[in-house]
């Protein structure tokens, strides 16, 4: 079972906010979650700077999908991480784990202090999401192309047993080169899967080079339309459009939400450079990010 | 009994439909995915049974694995049922993070495993399957001999509470099981007694290791035969126990000999109790066209292919 429980004054704190964003007007839950979201990339930066390892770029792409999705959409509760009702989220793109890990934690899964031992010997925090160390965590991931028929086979779950409950699955844009998505793509459009949202982290970075300088997905959107899914395209960084994206299907198909993001998003010198994939920044430059994270 | 003497033998999937059938009826957790297999996989009566139980995501089997974890993720006890080749090759990943790695409660199911697929080729023969199976972490592996063991593996598994790979036989054997033989992780099945040799046989070759025992005997040699219904856990006490009592261990599997029981087996006797073996099985090479049958006796997997190496084990040590 997890190494790691829940934190519980910062799992209250966590379902007040959840639950006044839900109620909030919209300027002001755009607000609030603007905030967190800056907090955790603070916890980001501060994360892969003791580690001396990460994937920075990603997870700075991720961070606004992660903390619309934990604050304003799913139902989980941070103190019953394996309750049978809850929302699923599955992080396909596992190397950006120390965005999800930092979400957890903000949202008083486990300890934030925890974060300090990212990727240390014997450290709960894998340099990948491991389901059984870290609570929160639905399935271990980290090779690509896993996520999306996991979270099929949740909803297919859900579906059997008539349950309310939803599943969301966030993609890297690059990790759509594993075909085994679109296996998972096909069956779930085939299924009827509508309480299944995938969110793509349509940053158009890979490691090695933009994604369609590598092996270009071209347009996707009509690429998940023709698989039978609904197609919501947004800019992934704006809180309102990503919660209003991630709410149900209108249509009895599975959702697909292309969420058009920046690698490295919120340091300037990160954005949208290929490098910061995982390059460790100096110590003069995790000053300068998390200055301007700050503002 | 010859090998071709199907009067009292079983096509151990009937056995596993059966189980996984009455085991639905009571426990509505379990459900079948397979790959466009409900023919191959026997899961016909399943689907008239329930349907809604029966998930077919199509030819796509890096999806089946995935699905099935997900499927246990949210409380269920999915029975991932396809050609054991293509279950074990092309998702050897997926088993692997989603399946092992990840705890998840599957039980998956690799019909029609070895050489079943003779005629159809070495794409569809399916030899590989217990190296790579036994090389995954925390993944038990389970080799039914018969149609009893076939039907305690599907009871097993579906309490277990944990990962495993069950090798469901199609070529038809005879019942080796004796009353009340034991089955779980690290218990092997004594099925005949002697202290000249030992055969460690698991799946098809189980009742021809016991018609070697029989062929041996009339020349006066007392074969020690041992059934592995787990290659993983392994009874490694056992095997130690035959080393210790007895001159040598012959090994015999419908698999290839990298990596699967004789790579076991030798393992355990080289670092506890070395003794001379021999490790019958495919060898590194592509199958020749063939029934199942022929394939077998080709690869030296008959009652005379053991009965040899048993005599050479003991004749030059």
């Amino acid at each position: 079972m997890s190494l790691l429980a829940a934190d519980p004054t910062r799992s209250a704190v966590y379902r007040q906010a959840a639950e006044r964003i839900r109620r909030a007007d919209r300027h002001t839950a755009a607000a609030e979650l603007d905030q967190l979201a800056t907090e955790v990339r603070r916890s980001i930066i501060r994360m892969i700077d003791r580690a001396q390892l990460g994937h920075v770029g990603g997870d700075l792409s991720v961070t606004d999908i992660l903390v619309t999705c934990f604050y304003g959409v799913l139902s989980v509760d941070p103190e019953r991480p394996r309750w049978s009702g809850r929302d699923r989220f599955v992080l396909s793109k596992g190397h950006c784990a120390a965005a999800l890990y930092s979400t957890l934690a903000h949202c008083g899964f486990f300890p934030e202090a925890e974060l300090d031992t990212f990727m240390a010997p014997l450290s709960a925090l894998n340099g990948h999401p491991n389901r059984i160390k870290v609570p929160g965590i639905e399935t271990n991931t980290g090779a690509l192309g896993h996520g999306l028929p996991v979270a099929t086979g949740c909803a297919l779950a859900a579906q059997l047993d008539g349950a309310d409950w939803r599943t969301f699955v966030v993609l890297g844009d690059g990790e759509l080169q594993e075909g085994s998505n679109w296996e998972a793509a096909m069956a779930a459009a085939h299924h009827g899967l509508s309480s299944l949202t995938a969110v793509i982290d349509r940053n158009r970075l890979q490691q090695g080079a933009r994604t369609e300088d590598t092996n270009a997905l071209g347009a996707l959107d009509d690429k998940w339309r023709s698989f039978g899914w609904e197609v919501r395209e947004v800019d992934g960084h704006d809180h309102l459009a990503l919660l209003e994206a991630m709410s149900g299907s209108s249509t009895g198909r599975p959702v697909a939400v292309i969420a058009h993001t920046i690698k490295g998003k919120g340091v300037s010198f990160m954005e949208d450079r290929v490098e910061w994939h995982h390059k460790v920044p100096s110590p003069d430059q995790v000053e300068a990010a998390l200055a301007e994270l700050a503002r | 009994m010859t090998v071709t003497d199907q009067q009292t033998a079983f096509d151990c999937r009937q056995d596993f439909a059966a189980e996984l059938l009455a085991l639905a009826a009571e426990d509505e957790r379990i459900v079948a995915v397979c790959n466009d297999s409900v023919g191959s996989s026997n899961l016909v009566g399943f689907r008239e049974r329930f349907p809604d139980r029966l998930i077919n995501v199509g030819i796509a089997e890096q999806d089946l694995v995935g699905v099935g974890a997900g499927l246990a993720n949210a409380g269920k006890i999915p029975f991932v049922c396809a050609a054991a080749p293509f279950l074990t090759g092309r998702a050897l990943e997926q088993i692997k993070a989603d399946v092992a790695y990840s705890e998840a409660h599957v039980v998956l199911c690799g019909q029609s495993p070895g050489m079943a697929y003779g005629e159809l080729g070495p794409t569809h023969h399916s030899i590989e399957d217990l190296s790579w199976m036994r090389a995954v972490a925390g993944l038990d592996v389970i080799v039914p001999a018969d149609s009893v063991q076939t039907r305690a593996a599907v009871r097993w598994a579906a309490a277990s509470g944990r990962p495993s790979y069950v090798r469901i036989p199609r070529f038809k054997v005879p019942v080796v099981t004796p009353e009340g033989a034991p089955f779980e992780p690290r218990r092997a099945v004594l099925l005949a007694d002697g202290d000249d040799a030992t055969v460690i046989a698991i799946g098809s070759l189980t009742s021809r290791a016991l018609q070697a025992a029989a062929l041996l005997r009339e020349e006066g040699v007392h074969l020690r035969v041992l059934n592995m219904p787990f290659l993983d856990p392994l009874d490694e006490e056992a095997i130690v126990a035959a080393a210790r009592e007895t001159r040598g261990i012959v090994t015999a599997e419908e698999a290839t000999v990298s990596g699967g029981l004789g790579a076991a087996v030798a393992a355990t006797v080289v670092t506890r109790h070395p003794v001379p073996m021999r490790i019958l099985g495919v060898p590194r090479v592509f199958a020749p066209t063939g029934d199942t049958a022929f394939l077998l006796d080709h690869f030296g997997l008959s009652a005379d292919g053991i009965v040899s190496a048993v005599k050479d084990l003991l004749r030059h040590g």
